[in-house]
Formats: structure tokens, sequence, C-alpha cells
């Protein structure tokens, strides 16, 4: 037996039953499981009941509706790959999906799950965090959306109150392009050592995140205020964005990375994320998909 | 305890679980399926790969509650008409060595050639990344998949100019 903890297993047909059963005490929702499944045979989480969301209607899908991208909490990042809506309004985080763990993880990871776990590292954080999504959450009370924001608290910690369940995302469409650059040990899976994604829009206006640099995914606001206007910035920009990125990140020494280690190439990895945005919002630059640090350093 | 239905190689199949085995335990321990390992048992290596209504999956990470109704395919389920094309270039070319890993890279290497006929080397190595070999280092693994792939193509492309 891989698990020693013992609990309840109910499939939740509807929204308002699974919010009823995850109102008990001890109960959590189960998606794909990647990490839940893992906590439990680690014995890092001992629920007393486990609510499969997997069935919920509502959580799934993906559209565009009132100028936004709907993204169900349920969809995997193995369709989020696929999706031509995700290619054609977030790019960015099809860029950053496509180097989630592997395929076999991929084909069951959801992007819900991977923001309400919460971990440092979670790819899915930094892009949802530069394109100002939303994050819609079900309570008995209704729907109540949080902003990227305000959700990461630290690590494996967020604002999603008990009782609660996070439906999908919201993303405001618009023209723009981005970057997403993620450090691992080795080509193939691997958990980011550190990443950073960037979006640019027309005029000027950049975003910019960074993961696994501090107990939680975060904005950089002071390479974002430095940028603002800017359209193809030079090498001294780049340089002082760079020590500006290695300013406002707070990494840690840990099994897969020194703090330094990691302080130093969000330096030269926001540098690379930002050139590939540039050129891409100019029409150049290579196709979503690649690996950034890469291929701009080839 | 619960009972569950799923098919398994093309047959349906009824067990009773408790809700904290995984498939892979169930799989193994109830069902007489072996060829699904466990490796890391944290699903970094891939030896536990199943397809779950056709996708490659991680049977240590799923719960044996959560496939009622779904189809579930083994490498039992590959071979129940001797082994497929793939299964004979691997070992023509003597492909592996310790053979651990060999059940999970036959299923997501099926799998990726039955969505994408004519993968690129970086996709097969792309669709292979998460199926961890210590014996090969790989190159003849991906080799035999591109290799099949290949002649695949040609073969179907002969078919349809004949037709």
């Amino acid at each position: 037996m891989s698990i020693a903890h013992e609990f309840d297993y109910v499939k939740a047909r509807t929204i308002k039953e699974a919010l009823q059963l995850l109102a008990q005490p001890g109960a959590v929702p189960l998606a794909g499981g990647t990490d839940l499944v893992a906590w439990l045979r680690d014995g890092a989480v001992s629920p007393a009941c486990l609510v499969d969301i997997k069935a919920l209607r509502e959580l799934r899908g993906l559209r565009v509706q009132k100028g936004q991208l709907w993204i169900g909490a349920n969809t995997t990042f193995a369709e989020i790959i696929e999706s031509p809506l995700v290619q054609k309004h977030a790019p960015l985080l099809m860029e950053a999906a496509g180097m989630v763990a592997s395929v076999g993880i991929r084909n069951r990871a959801t992007i819900g799950g991977n923001i309400c776990s919460a971990v440092p590292c979670c790819d899915s954080g930094p892009p949802l965090l530069v394109y100002d999504a939303s994050v819609h959450v079900a309570t008995a009370r209704g729907v109540r959306k949080i902003p990227m924001k305000k959700w990461f608290l630290g690590p494996r910690h967020t604002a999603l109150a008990k009782g609660g369940l996070v439906a999908g995302f919201s993303l405001p469409i618009g023209k723009h392009a981005g970057a997403f650059a993620k450090l691992k040990r080795y080509r193939g899976e691997d958990l980011a050592q550190a990443s950073v994604a960037v979006r640019v829009a027309a005029g000027g206006e950049w975003r910019v995140a960074y993961g696994s640099v501090a107990p939680r995914p975060l904005r950089g606001p002071k390479v974002e205020r430095l940028l603002k206007g800017v359209k193809s910035p030079d090498d001294a920009l780049l340089t002082k964005a760079a020590a500006l990125a290695e300013s406002e990140i707070a990494p840690i020494t840990d099994i897969r990375s020194s703090a330094i280690y990691r302080r130093l190439m969000v330096g030269v990895m926001v540098k690379r994320a930002i050139q590939m945005a540039a050129a891409r919002l100019g029409g150049q630059g290579a196709a979503y998909g690649v690996h950034v640090l890469e291929e701009a350093g080839s | 305890m619960k009972p569950i239905t799923f098919q398994l190689n093309g047959s349906a199949r009824s067990v009773w679980v408790e809700p904290n085995e995984t498939l892979l335990d169930v799989l193994r321990g109830k069902l007489g399926i072996k060829t699904p390992k466990e490796g890391c048992g944290r699903g970094d290596c891939g030896a536990c790969t199943v397809l779950l209504d056709g996708k490659a999956v991680r049977s240590c990470l799923i719960l044996a509650v959560e496939v009622e109704g779904q189809s579930v395919t083994t490498l039992e389920g590959v071979g129940q008409k001797g082994p497929t094309a793939l299964q004979k270039a691997f070992i023509e070319n003597n492909v592996f060595q310790c053979g651990f890993c060999a059940p999970g890279v036959i299923l997501a290497a099926s799998a990726l050639l039955a969505e994408n006929p004519k993968p690129s080397e970086a996709e097969v190595r792309e669709a292979l990344a998460g199926n961890l070999c210590r014996c090969t280092g790989y190159e003849p693994i991906v080799k035999t998949v591109l290799a099949v792939a290949k002649k695949t193509a040609r073969q179907s492309t002969s078919r349809r100019v004949r037709s």
C-alpha cells in the first residue's frame, strides 16, 4: 500500500454538491492529483475526505467571453498547450505550460490545481501574474473574483478560504507579446530553479513576474517602472533591468540551487526574456514554445 | 471498500478498492498486471506509465477509484495481437538493457505516434522526457522511435499511391 493515511472519496456531480462537501472539516478537492497524491504518499497531508471535482462542467472549458479569455480550473496543461485560443490570446501561458514537468504529468495536472498547490516554483504563477488574471472562486454565497496579485500568500498558502472552490480564470485580452524563461538543472522535466515571465503591449507597457525566487510567485514592479514606455530596450537599460530584478527577489538555497545562483541567473533571464518579448512584439523572435534561455543564448 | 468498474486492456473489469489505493497498487496487487513498475513513486520516472483514455499518465499518482468508467491500457494490452511494429523494432535494435523503463517508454512512444505519426526528434525527446532510463543514454530509444515513424509514414504513403 503506497498511501498509509485513510480517507473517504466522493465524486461531486454538481458544483453545489462539491461546495457542500468541501464545507465539511478535512474535505479537500481532488483534480489531477499530481501534487495531492504525491503529498498523500509522503504523508504531508491527511484529509478526511477527497472531493473529486473532475466531473464538474462549470470547471471545464476554454472560451472568449466579454473580452476576456476564460480558462476553466480543470483545464489540463496538455489542453492549454493544444488550445488555439490560448495560443492566440495568452501565448505566454502556452509557452510556460509546455515546460511543466513531462507529458505524463501535463495530461493530468490542471491549471487550477497548480495555482492551489501554490508551491513557489509553480509554472503557471508568473504567466497568470503578468496577464493580470482573476481567479474565480465559487462559494456558497456566489462567485468571488480574486486578482492574481493577491492570490499567493506564501508557500502552499493562498487567498482561498475554507469551503471555496477555484472555478477558473479570466484573462484580459489585448495585443501583446511575451516570453517565459525557466531555469532547470537539465533538459527534460524538472522543477524551476528560477523562472521569469515578461509581457509587453504596444506603447511599452511592460509586466514582469518571477517564480521560485521568493516564498511565492511575485511581480517585479521595479523592472516594470524602469521599462515603462520603452519599445526596444538597449544594452544599458537591460543591464539596469537585470540589477533591479536581482534586488526585488528573495531567493533561498535549497536542493535545486543556491540563493546566489538563483539571484544572478534571474538577472540573465530577465534580460533575455525582455529581448525575446520585444522581438516578438515586433513580429520577430522565435516562435512561442522554445526554451528562451537556450534560444537567446545560442 | 468501493466497487469500481473500468475497461482494462479492452475488457470490463470490476474490483473492490480502498480510496487510498493507487491505480498502480490495484493493477499490480489485485489485477495481476505487472508491467507498470513503481520507480520513484512521485511522478518523475515514468516507469508506472499507463494509458488512460489513450493518454499517457502516471498510475502512481492516480487513485484507483478515479478511473471508474474509464479505459486503462497497459503494455499487456498493447501486445495482445503480438508485438507492434514499435516493439519489434525495439527488440531488433536491442534498445533496452535492464528493461525496467521499457513498459513506460513503449506506452509513451505509442501514445505519441498515435497522436503525431511523424514526430520530429525534438518531439520524440519531449514525449519521452518523463521516462527515465538509466541504462541506454536514450539514443537507441529515440533513434528507433524515429525510424519506426519514418517507416510507417513511407508504408502508408505507398499504400495510398497503390490504391
